[in-house]
């Protein structure tokens, strides 16, 4: 290959890299602008870095608490998901009983069914229960919706697993829960891990349930917050304050990332391929 | 030693299964026969019509304007996302320099990682027609003249959206597409490379159909993507659905008639012809895209 289309391949990949990183970087200068800067001037570097902004989008403009809000209930979902998901996944992988698979199927239809779909019914079902707008209503839906795939998933993972251990196991005289948490489970950490990642993301990323199931401003989740952040401060034109705030709800997933890449796009590919 | 078996199979498994059976199973159940009703949710009466609201579907303006929309979407979005995806990560793996390509993929899987909320509300103020990214960009480079209100214009605004789920899209398929095409033995490459193959040609005839599997699994899944919109539509264009309607979807159709105007049967009609569509689409494009399976062995 000759050293000029080297030279134009490098250029369109680092063209793309730019094109990612950009509008990013943006957000990130703009948040430590003024607004009269943001407005005159799209492009310049901030005079002076305007750290007050991130303060008023943290405390006024709420992003602590929908950060909080997020964290409670993502945080629920996946301790949930994880272990009713690693539960049924492991019975159903290592147990023969009637209508094992009966069941496997029911779950895993689950993931094709798109979730507009479910949106009116689920509206109701959550309202007559009166979870509309509760921490634990939005938890158990969550949960309910990662479940197909986190049973997908793990139930391959358990099926690999050598057999001989949970035997000698039984023999040792250990029950069927037993074996379950202090043999298979930890048996299957690197499974855990990488649907643990794919699920946390997921769920840190959900918009159109809690559009739907979370009508009450003060329990908003971050995604929720954005939106409606993005609206009412374009009225009152807080741009450097909606740009602080974008970027505190950024931060914390792109710092877990830039630690755990390597484990995250592992996870995450090997969940698309499977 | 075997007993106690069902009683730990109840225990593990009725929590979980009562779970998707309340808030997943009984809701796509009850959704099909929702869609044969005219309730609107005030009255509690739910009277069957039959097939009154898919008869209205076909009539429905702003539900067609939302099929042709998410139609565009479904040709265009899954089509250059994976084309451009192929294309890196193809350029990726020819690797001289293997450093340079970690942090390539690195770098493209960052929009993978945001909500999609907050890639619309980005996205909304890279393309705000004064003080956003895009029109600082084309006067900084010396094009005023192609500055424009992105999202204001009916005939941009569908492909200013598309664009936004394009960008966030191809990074995670670059990274599956290299995930698949670093399992292809080097021997194989190196023969083709030997028998005198040009890079197209390699490309063409053996990377490519070794990847077949991983390129399926991306169409279906953008595919389904493009089905939706909903988030991109509803946070960045005006009205939402666009000015003069341009960039309605049909997750917004349904979710309007819905939550707005409490027209729950009809919009349950929407989730079902959503349903069909999305499996259709998932069943052609698995047909049309099968090919020879190549294995190596």
């Amino acid at each position: 290959m000759t050293r000029v289309t080297n030279g134009v391949l490098h250029a369109v990949l680092a063209l793309w890299a730019a094109l990612v990183t950009l509008p990013l970087l943006w957000a990130v200068v703009s948040s430590l602008k003024t607004d009269e800067e943001i407005f005159d001037s799209p492009w310049s570097v901030p005079s002076k870095l305007h750290f007050e902004n991130w303060g008023r989008a943290w405390q006024e403009a709420q992003i602590g608490r929908y950060l909080f809000n997020t964290l409670i209930v993502v945080g629920g979902a996946l301790v949930l998901v994880m272990l009713l998901g690693s539960l049924v996944a492991y019975c159903l992988a290592r147990y023969e009983f009637p209508g094992n698979r009966v069941i496997y199927y029911t779950l895993i239809a689950g993931m094709l069914f798109p979730v507009f779909l479910a949106l009116v019914p689920l509206f109701f079902v959550v309202n007559r229960m009166g979870l509309l707008g509760t921490y634990h209503g939005l938890i158990l839906v969550y949960a309910a919706y990662a479940l197909p795939f986190t049973v997908f998933f793990l139930h391959g993972f358990f099926r690999t697993l050598p057999t001989a251990v949970a035997e000698a196991a039984f023999i040792d005289g250990a029950s069927h829960a037993g074996v379950f948490w202090r043999v298979m489970l930890p048996m299957a950490r690197p499974g855990l891990i990488s649907v643990g990642i794919f699920n946390f993301l997921g769920l840190w990323n959900q918009y159109l349930l809690p559009v739907v199931l979370n009508p009450d401003p003060d329990r908003y989740v971050l995604s929720q917050g954005l939106a409606a952040l993005a609206v009412s401060q374009g009225y009152r034109s807080d741009w450097s304050g909606l740009f602080a705030g974008l970027i505190i709800a950024i931060m914390p997933v792109l710092l877990a990332y830039v630690l755990f890449q390597r484990q995250i796009r592992a996870g995450l590919t090997a969940g698309a391929v499977k | 030693m075997r007993h106690g078996r069902y009683r730990f199979l109840a225990g593990a498994m009725i929590p979980p299964l009562l779970l998707y059976g309340v808030f997943v199973l009984s809701p796509y159940a009850q959704a099909f026969y929702l869609a044969f009703t005219d309730w609107n949710g005030l009255s509690g009466q739910a009277n069957l019509v039959g097939l009154e609201n898919f008869g209205k579907l076909w009539s429905d303006p702003l539900f067609l304007a939302a099929l042709r929309h998410n139609g565009l979407m479904l040709l265009v979005v899954p089509l250059v996302t994976i084309g451009l995806a192929l294309f890196f990560a193809a350029m990726l793996g020819t690797g001289e320099k293997r450093r340079a390509a970690s942090a390539y993929r690195i770098v493209y899987f960052f929009p993978q990682l945001l909500s999609v909320a907050i890639i619309a509300v980005l996205w909304q103020f890279v393309y705000t027609p004064n003080s956003g990214l895009l029109n600082g960009l084309l006067s900084g480079i010396g094009l005023p003249g192609l500055r424009r209100s992105w999202l204001a214009e009916p005939d941009l605004a569908i492909w200013a959206v598309m664009a936004t789920m394009i960008w966030a899209a191809v990074g995670f398929y670059v990274v599956l597409f290299s995930a698949a095409m670093e399992s292809i033995p080097a021997d194989v490459l190196e023969a083709a490379l030997l028998d005198g193959a040009g890079r197209m040609t390699t490309f063409r005839r053996i990377t490519l159909p070794l990847v077949w599997d991983s390129v399926q699994v991306a169409w279906i899944y953008l595919g389904v993507a493009a089905l939706d919109g909903f988030a991109l539509v509803q946070i960045m264009t005006v009205g939402p659905g666009g000015p003069d309607n341009s960039t309605e979807v049909m997750g917004l159709s349904l979710y309007r008639n819905a939550f707005t105007y409490g027209k729950f049967g009809y919009a349950s009609a929407m989730g079902v012809a959503l349903f069909f569509l999305t499996l259709t689409l998932a069943v052609l494009l698995l047909r049309v895209s099968r090919r020879e399976r190549v294995e190596l062995s």
